[in-house]
């Protein structure tokens, strides 16, 4: 009987959970619509702040695991190319494999590490310091001040930083392709893009969004609901990273088979 | 003497955490213009009760009225109209540490006021000046020593010139003397700018010398309301051992000592 408590305890607790981060997930969107017309929304400079950390402090972690990627897979499918004599098709293996699934999920997993442990971090630090309550009390909602600021940061700069991870990704298989596998480079970039539709990329695109949606919700949920001193926000700052890494994994999968097993 | 306008009103407050009842049916009235102090020994509900007052906590039971309305279902919008007229000093000061002195001081005033920025600047820097930290406005809260954030979070509480300010142990951890300015500041202002006070506290030294009216809480009630000296004199025994810091009394400190041998070899 204990066994299946246990289980009944768990089980509602992720509900609540669920239930409370898509609360604070509409209630972030209702500000995001409403607050323009009754002139509360966050301030421009708060948001490019924002951008900035989110964005352009990120760009030299998400380059080197893009450009890396790019390299392995282009190593690996020629390895097994070769024996089929189409080693050429390394450029397709490595354009439609990057655009699709390795640069929108590895970008979105350096960021949750990057991006989402610390937002989760800097609210729960700000929780059990009592700056939130602080917030509240000047009349300054917390969703308003903080989440909105992060959420738009991060749903604006995932993408970009997708596709940036995709071109570098791209540019790691043609430097392999070229000066390692003999390749014409003009003919490895026809290859590349012959193949590469651009359902790959929107996809790719849309993945990215969703994820970013994943990790600033995560990240916030579990910075604002922080409790217990330092040990607190250390215990949230690990959850949020590895709660954000399995809802990216699981929603890659989900988003996978909507696009390409369904009838879309 | 005038009829005094009440500004705090609590009806009969009961809030539970879980099992544990930490309020169990407060009153109390504050008129305008007091220092009322609430005191009471660690774990009996004060600060919760100050949550109360501010609204960040809603009670079980009762009712809270804050400036002659009913907050305890207010919306947020009505709230936020009523926080503006609030300000807060909490125990650890709580500034924004991503922000320096001067932006912390005049944060609220850019959020709900429309001034200028030069006007804002004006009013930080008279703040500041009020709480002695004219010219710290380009220091983080990190550069900062306790007493001088407690302060710089003064500061920041009285920036919207609020009708009611509330503090929340604004003297726990300091040494003697700062501790002594932190009073002397909040008797200034409250009777400089003819602010109403609500000081949560267990510093009996800083009872005496800003209270007006003191209550006294226990177990989630209030036991006693009076003036300095009503309390001095007060036969209740409760009181009397606070005040006098006495370990022994009806509010025990250590549990039943008949199941002492048995909770040891258990």
């Amino acid at each position: 009987m204990r066994i299946i408590e246990a289980i009944g305890r768990l089980i509602i607790g992720t509900a609540q959970h669920v239930v409370n981060v898509l609360g604070l997930f509409f209630q972030t969107v209702f500000w995001i619509v409403v607050g323009p017309f009754k002139k509360k929304f966050p301030k421009l400079k708060s948001i490019f702040e924002q951008m900035v950390f989110v964005g352009v402090r990120s760009i030299i972690i998400v380059f080197f695991v893009g450009f890396f990627t790019g390299i392995v897979i282009a190593m690996q499918s020629a390895y097994q190319l070769a024996k089929l004599g189409g080693t050429i098709y390394v450029a397709a293996m490595v354009s439609v494999s990057v655009a699709r699934e390795l640069g929108p999920v590895l970008t979105a997993l350096v960021v949750a590490g990057r991006v989402g442990a610390a937002i989760t971090a800097e609210l729960g630090t700000m929780k059990v310091s009592e700056q939130i309550e602080a917030l509240q009390t000047l009349a300054l909602n917390p969703i308003r001040f903080l989440v909105i600021p992060r959420f738009l940061a991060l749903l604006i700069m995932l993408p970009c930083l997708t596709i940036f991870s995709d071109i570098v990704g791209i540019a790691g298989g043609f430097l392999v392709g070229v000066y390692n596998l003999g390749l014409n480079p003009y003919r490895y970039l026809d290859v590349s893009f012959d193949f590469l539709i651009w359902k790959d990329v929107w996809t790719g695109i849309v993945k990215s969004i969703s994820f970013a949606i994943i990790i600033a919700m995560v990240g916030c949920y579990m910075g604002l609901n922080t409790r217990g001193g330092a040990e607190g926000v250390g215990k949230s700052t690990t959850v949020s990273v590895v709660t954000s890494f399995i809802l990216i994994i699981l929603f890659d999968c989900v988003l996978t088979g909507i696009f390409y097993f369904s009838n879309m | 003497m005038e009829k005094k306008e009440i500004v705090i009103k609590t009806n009969n407050i009961v809030k539970k955490f879980g099992d544990r009842t930490v309020l169990n049916g407060v009153d109390l009235d504050i008129y305008r213009g007091e220092t009322f102090v609430i005191m009471g020994g660690s774990g009996c509900g004060k600060s919760t009760l100050l949550r109360h007052m501010i609204g960040t906590l809603k009670p079980d039971d009762g009712k809270i009225y804050l400036l002659g309305k009913d907050i305890t279902n207010l919306p947020e919008d009505e709230m936020d109209k009523i926080k503006k007229r609030i300000g807060m000093s909490f125990q650890g000061s709580a500034l924004f540490d991503s922000m320096n002195v001067g932006e912390n001081v005049s944060l609220p005033l850019r959020e709900h006021t429309k001034l200028e920025e030069s006007v804002i600047k004006i009013v930080m820097k008279m703040k500041l000046e009020l709480v002695g930290l004219r010219g710290f406005e380009d220091l983080m809260p990190s550069q900062l020593s306790g007493g001088m954030k407690k302060r710089v979070g003064l500061a920041r509480a009285i920036a919207m010139d609020p009708e009611i300010i509330f503090y929340d142990e604004p003297t726990a951890g300091l040494d003697p003397i700062v501790a002594g300015v932190i009073d002397k500041l909040i008797i200034d202002l409250s009777k400089k700018l003819s602010i109403t006070s609500v000081v949560v506290t267990h510093d009996m030294e800083s009872v005496f010398k800003i209270a007006d009216k003191i209550a006294m809480l226990y177990e989630g009630r209030v036991v006693e309301v009076g003036t300095k000296e009503e309390m001095r004199n007060s036969k209740n025994q409760l009181v009397k051992q606070f005040i006098a810091g006495d370990p022994d009394g009806p509010i025990k400190f250590f549990q039943q000592k008949d199941d002492y041998l048995e909770q040891l070899t258990k």
